[in-house]
């Protein structure tokens, strides 16, 4: 903005600080990202030119992996995500009730209601690994019948989508709370009063979370993996 | 990256921290305590009232107004010091810059007092606290100018300012006041640069105040150059070229010769017409340096809106420093019993 406005004829402004920390790293991203693009256009034009088209199609690597792994990896994002989450929402908040809280101790036990909040968020995540994982049950693949396989496949599908749902709800629902969480305590320490109007603030932030988890249930309900 | 998400890491405790200090900034109710009061010890009981506390509990009796200012600032250079020891990157650097104003005012008074010869023992206490730095007594060892421009000034952080628009030969020449000015528009400058390349709610607030205070610097060279010897086009490269002003203004400005053309310049943007308007030097009006730092209170009240940036710890440290403007002009008021004026204080909160 600043730079922009020079006119001519006036000696230019720096733009630049004299103080620099870190080495910009934008440019190599930059690079690599490019590079890697033109390596997947490249490989795809030629398969597509060459008439092998069809390997661009990804089909086969859906129906050729197990389906115990699509479970497995369904329940380890529902937690992981959640605990990354609830995590990220803890710190947020944490720091702001440490720091907060030098000069206004009051706040110290109030504000243990908005880390219970994000606390929540893995909780979440929990009972969805534990409910996804007992539809996993044990199958003998090379026997089942293509119906069966079929409805074995579409079934870890279902938990590894309920997984992911759970998991990202989860994670953008604990930065959500935490972020809130942090702003509660620090208007706590300045207001008391301020207290509960934003913890209505909050609620509202962890109830969306609540909205993955239920969602996540109906994905899961039905996904019974067939046996023989 | 959105900075709500990763703030906190760094600085989250920090910045807590120093709302809670903010909380103690006096407010309205404990100046109408002050105002009434009668004798300097009045003064402290209603301070020791406060968030301050019994930082005058050790002075002896007959207490005088320049202890209580260096009580004062010694609290808020504690305050300070605190938190740019717990300050990680680039919190830490910014702490910094914010310091080099009063570094650049040590600087000066250094080198005013060297030129003078006086002892560096008589001017070091009179150093702002918030300033020292190591090199700083140094600066008594350098007899001839060239000696203190290369073995001193190049070694201090000031040094890319000092490098960029002074050399040796000027030192000697130039008025300590032009350098001083010349430095801090060099500053100004790269803390301006330095805030908008952190981007987000901190280039947002930053920018702002120091858009503000190159403005009001530009007015204020304007107005008291008016009879002096410094010609059109030195006072032209005062302008720090970050504000408002710039490129327009400044240049209008510099063809000012008269107050009311820098009154009409004033005219043509909106924030300084107003300032420019309510004030006088009539009694019962308020002058353009208590309008300018009004002004600049309400810019840095406003620093509070926004969480997760750096400009709170800017905005905390002009308002405590206002802070300390009014609690010496109430106890020099109450010290020269001279109380007609004792209302002229600039509320924060």
């Amino acid at each position: 903005m600043q730079a922009n406005r020079t006119p001519h004829g006036v000696m230019p402004v720096p733009t630049e600080p004299t103080k620099r920390y870190g080495t910009p790293l934008g440019a190599i991203y930059g690079i690599i990202s490019s590079v890697l693009i033109f390596l997947l256009v490249l490989v795809g034009i030629y398969y597509v030119l060459t008439g092998k088209g069809s390997r661009v199609d990804i089909g086969w690597f859906f129906l050729s992996t197990s389906p115990y792994m699509w479970a497995l990896t369904g329940v380890g994002l529902a937690i992981s995500l959640s605990v990354v989450g609830a995590a990220w929402g803890i710190y947020t908040t944490g720091v702001s009730i440490n720091g907060g809280g030098v000069k206004a101790p009051r706040i110290k036990t109030k504000n243990l209601i908005s880390i219970i909040f994000c606390e929540a968020v893995a909780i979440y995540g929990i009972i969805m690994a534990i409910v996804i994982s007992t539809n996993i049950s044990v199958c003998e693949i090379a026997l089942l019948s293509s119906v069966k396989a079929i409805i074995n496949l579409i079934s870890s599908f279902k938990m590894f989508g309920a997984g992911l749902t759970v998991g990202i709800c989860n994670l953008a629902c604990g930065i959500c709370v935490g972020i809130v969480g942090s702003g509660a305590a620090l208007a706590d320490a300045a207001n008391s009063t301020l207290f509960v109007k934003i913890l209505i603030i909050e609620i509202f932030g962890s109830a969306i979370g609540l909205f993955g988890l239920i969602i996540a249930i109906l994905q899961t309900t039905g996904a019974g993996m067939a046996s023989e | 990256m959105m900075p709500e998400i990763s703030f906190n890491i760094d600085h989250g405790y920090l910045e807590g921290l120093l709302r809670g200090f903010k909380s103690g900034i006096l407010k309205q109710a404990d100046y109408l305590n002050l105002i009434q009061c009668e004798t300097l010890d009045d003064l402290k009981l209603h301070l020791q009232s406060t968030d301050y506390g019994n930082f005058l509990a050790n002075e002896p009796s007959p207490l005088t107004v320049s202890v209580i200012d260096d009580k004062l600032r010694e609290k808020l250079v504690i305050e300070v010091e605190h938190m740019r020891n717990h300050a990680l990157e680039p919190l830490s650097t910014f702490l910094d810059y914010v310091k080099y104003s009063y570094m650049i005012d040590n600087v000066i008074l250094l080198i005013t007092g060297t030129l003078h010869g006086r002892p560096i023992h008589e001017l070091l206490p009179k150093c702002h606290p918030l300033g020292t730095f190591d090199q700083l007594a140094a600066i008594n060892l350098a007899n001839t100018s060239i000696m203190l421009y290369n073995a001193v000034l190049v070694d201090t952080p000031l040094a890319p300012y000092i490098k960029d628009c002074i050399s040796a030969e000027d030192l000697d020449e130039m008025n300590v006041e032009i350098i001083r000015n010349t430095l801090y528009k060099s500053y100004l400058e790269d803390f301006y640069n330095f805030c908008k390349k952190q981007g987000g709610a901190t280039a947002d607030v930053m920018c702002e105040a120091l858009a503000f205070d190159a403005d009001r610097r530009a007015f204020i060279i304007t107005i008291n150059s008016f009879g002096t010897e410094l010609s059109k086009d030195d006072r032209m490269k005062l302008y720090p070229r970050c504000g408002n002003l710039y490129p327009t203004g400044l240049k209008m400005l510099g063809e000012c010769d008269d107050y009311e053309q820098v009154k009409a310049v004033a005219d043509y943007y909106p924030q300084y017409k107003e300032l420019f308007e309510n004030s006088g030097s009539n009694p019962g009006e308020k002058t353009l340096e208590d309008k300018f730092f009004e002004h600049e209170v309400k810019l840095m009240k406003k620093a509070f809106m926004q969480q997760f940036q750096f400009g709170v710890f800017y905005a905390y440290i002009r308002l405590k420093e206002q802070e300390n403007r009014n609690i010496l002009w109430i106890g020099e008021c109450v010290a020269q019993r001279h109380r007609a004026k004792i209302d002229s204080y600039i509320p924060i909160f």
